[in-house]
């Protein structure tokens, strides 16, 4: 299953960071990290809690870059 | 600006009023504690005003085992320098001070001025209507989301608004403007029975739309779709640099700490002095330019220009690795039919077997009944123009046992005759004998009963633009165009040379045209490009199997969306060359801006090991590069005049 999120992230070298970070959060099977869009798309692997994983997704980017935020 | 930038050049303000007080006092020393280091307290005091941020973010980053990041090296360079300056005694702090300054201007560019780009360029790109108009039962209008409108409701859209969904004008007469569709900047009117596409404004008239879709399959949503997934296809040129900012960093870093450890023990080695303060400061230099944004931010930036100025232009480019594949076609294939001519035929001349008992009238009529009846299933060009010529409903009941015969035409039996509608080489296949036509032009024969009836000559008309197209297109660098046709080799031939199209291939059938395009891949050179222009409809394997399909007049075609890479939204074949145009310009401002970012950045290293360049001129071409690429990178974005 796949999601788009709104997200707020500052620059472009933090949002490839961003996103090689969360493409290693258990749940996830692909992510992408778009700076000029400021959207991420999230491919969840089938039948993941999606809630769950976004919880460590959000935790993870964090944790790379503490100004990344999802609306 | 948002609250995180506007307190960001507040902090800016601040520091540089302080930093410009600082250096106009005359004596600091006769300040409270101002004796301490020559005023070092005041200076700590602006420098960490202007960076606390960062040194916080430092931290953090180490924490999570971040080392290399941007934070670090410039909280390593930045302390690193006062640590100098008190050391060495220079008591020159103010390059601390200007080094976090600089930077956080940059970064407070890079947010504020990106921030906008991305704005105004998906404001370009921007047709999402924010609502659709009902009528209660008491007249009145009433405001409801597009998603919540059913198939086959009746909207109204008043002057000034956007058809928010695709439909069929039930009742009034408008003038509709769909340049943010196709382009095209003649407003196109619109009356009772007619279609109209949703993200087109409404200008003069009050309309009412019976809806033919939802809102989630309407046109505007899918351009939508397709313009905002555009973003997340990385062209190569990104890849290659987010690979490479990825060494760069570290390699830098590494390179500074080489920087100040070696030169000084080579010099202890050979009994000189070690200058130790010396070669720190320099690697300190080399941190402060190890930050790759300003390449790692205007790629992305000039593609997503580049994207958004062509979909205004009716352009869709569904990536930025299309963009980047566009720019290397050398090889332009056409299909013929729907591209460079109109795909309208017009009966030009009829030809019947003569037949003692009728009139030459009826023949005719005859004639073309057959064909129509026998071919009323089909939805190709032809049968289309046939059903206009003979101008009356068909009736389907008299018609059975259709076989269509591709690339050939069709065997019907039409009121229990066994009826044959198609080319030469059906004629021959069921065979009837039939008289060669020296009319130019598509012939449809037919034949009834195993008896030849005569034929139908269609003529094509080639789109206004077409022959100016083909000569634009080589103007744009495309060394060859080629024509693919299931026409005749007769009527392929006179639209070539009319066009100047270099080389044509006539009379394929469908699968022909995918083997030619393979065998014109296979002969191509390495790194050039073959794209493939079709309308969509019956070429959809070309489309795919081409280096680049380019589908024309796709509003509407949902084939055509899925199966090109680039859409053109009106059927315009000029558009072709500009797309090309177009992605040569956004090609060659990244590598403007690849080759100025390294460039300057080469040269501040080698300055800065050499001792030339200190840290304020590091920091400022730092700063400086990354302004003028992203300045650079929203050139992209203008293309109107290309």
């Amino acid at each position: 299953m796949k999601k788009t999120f709104k997200i707020e992230v500052d620059c472009a070298n933090c949002a490839s960071l961003v996103e090689e970070a969360i493409k290693k959060v258990e749940g996830v099977k692909d992510a992408l990290v778009v700076f000029v869009t400021q959207k991420m798309k999230i491919e969840f692997e089938e039948g993941v809690d999606t809630e769950a994983v976004m919880a460590e997704v959000v935790r993870v980017a964090h944790k790379v870059e503490p100004d990344f935020c999802v609306l | 600006m948002n609250k995180k930038q506007r307190t960001m050049l507040i902090r800016i303000l601040i520091t540089a009023v302080l930093t410009v007080a600082l250096m106009l006092v005359l004596d600091i020393s006769r300040w409270p504690l101002g004796n301490i280091a020559h005023g070092l307290v005041y200076y700590l005091i602006v420098y960490l005003l202007i960076s606390y941020d960062i040194l916080l973010k430092a931290i953090k980053g180490i924490g999570n085992g971040r080392v290399f990041d941007e934070n670090f090296l410039m909280a390593v360079a930045s302390i690193g320098a006062f640590v100098l300056a008190i050391y060495t005694k220079r008591d020159d702090y103010l390059e601390a001070i200007a080094v976090m300054l600089f930077y956080q201007i940059g970064e407070f560019f890079q947010s504020y001025a990106v921030g906008k780009s991305r704005r105004d360029i998906s404001a370009l790109m921007d047709i999402r209507p924010d609502y659709a108009n009902i009528e209660t039962a008491d007249g009145s209008l009433k405001h409801v989301d597009p998603d919540e409108v059913e198939v086959g409701q009746v909207i109204v859209v008043q002057p000034g608004e956007k058809v928010p969904i695709d439909g069929i004008v039930e009742q009034g007469v408008s003038s509709l403007n769909t340049v943010a569709l196709t382009g095209e900047s003649l407003p196109r009117e619109v009356h009772g029975g007619e279609e109209v596409l949703s993200g087109s404004i409404n200008m003069t008239g009050v309309l009412k739309i019976r809806t033919t879709k939802e809102f989630g399959e309407s046109t505007v949503s899918k351009i939508l779709e397709l313009v905002e997934d555009s973003a997340s296809h990385r062209s190569r040129s990104e890849d290659f640099i987010t690979r490479f900012a990825r060494i760069y960093t570290p390699a830098v870093c590494v390179a500074a700490l080489a920087l100040a450890v070696l030169p000084p023990l080579v010099n202890l080695m050979i009994g000189n002095e070690p200058l130790w303060s010396q070669w720190i400061y320099r690697a300190l230099t080399f941190l402060v330019i190890s930050c790759p944004c300003a390449l790692v931010i205007s790629i992305p930036l000039s593609f997503f220009a580049g994207i958004g100025g062509a979909s205004r232009e009716g352009i869709l480019v569904k990536g930025a690795n299309i963009l980047e594949t566009l720019s290397k076609v050398k090889t332009v294939v056409l299909d013929k039919t729907g591209t460079l001519t109109l795909g309208v035929f017009d009966v030009t001349a009829m030809h019947d077997i003569d037949d003692a008992d009728k009139t030459d009238e009826e023949e005719k009529r005859q004639l073309v009944e057959l064909a129509v009846l026998a071919e009323c299933a089909s939805s190709h060009p032809i049968s289309k123009s046939l059903q206009r010529a003979y101008g009356k409903a068909i009736d389907h009941s008299r018609v059975s046992d259709i076989q269509e015969i591709s690339g050939q035409g069709i065997m019907a039996l039409v009121d229990g005759r066994q009826v044959a509608v198609g080319n030469e080489k059906l004629m021959e296949r069921v065979g009837v004998e039939h008289c060669h036509c020296q009319a130019s032009g598509t012939i449809v024969h037919v034949a009834c009963d195993g008896r030849y009836a005569g034929h139908i000559v269609l003529g094509d008309m080639v789109k206004p633009h077409a022959a100016e197209a083909i000569r634009a297109l080589h103007e744009s660098g495309v060394e060859q165009t080629i024509i693919l046709t299931g026409d005749s080799h007769k009527v392929a031939d006179e639209v070539a040379s009319k066009l100047g199209v270099d080389q044509m291939f006539s009379e394929l059938l469908p699968a022909d045209k995918v083997t030619k395009v393979d065998e014109l891949l296979a002969a191509q050179v390495k790194g050039e490009k073959l794209a493939f222009v079709g309308d969509g409809i019956n070429d959809a394997p070309v489309l795919t199997r081409a280096d680049l399909g380019i589908a024309m007049g796709g509003l509407g075609s949902d084939a055509a969306i899925e199966a090109a890479d680039v859409v053109l939204m009106d059927d315009d074949p000029l558009k072709i060359a500009k797309a090309i145009r177009i992605s040569r310009k956004t090609l060659r401002i990244v590598w403007q801006n690849i080759v100025m970012a390294l460039g300057i950045k080469a040269i501040c290293l080698v300055l800065g090991a050499l001792g030339i360049a200190n840290m304020w001129l590091a920091i400022f071409a730092d700063v400086g590069v990354m302004i003028l690429a992203v300045f650079n990178a929203i050139r992209a974005m203008q293309v109107k005049k290309i």
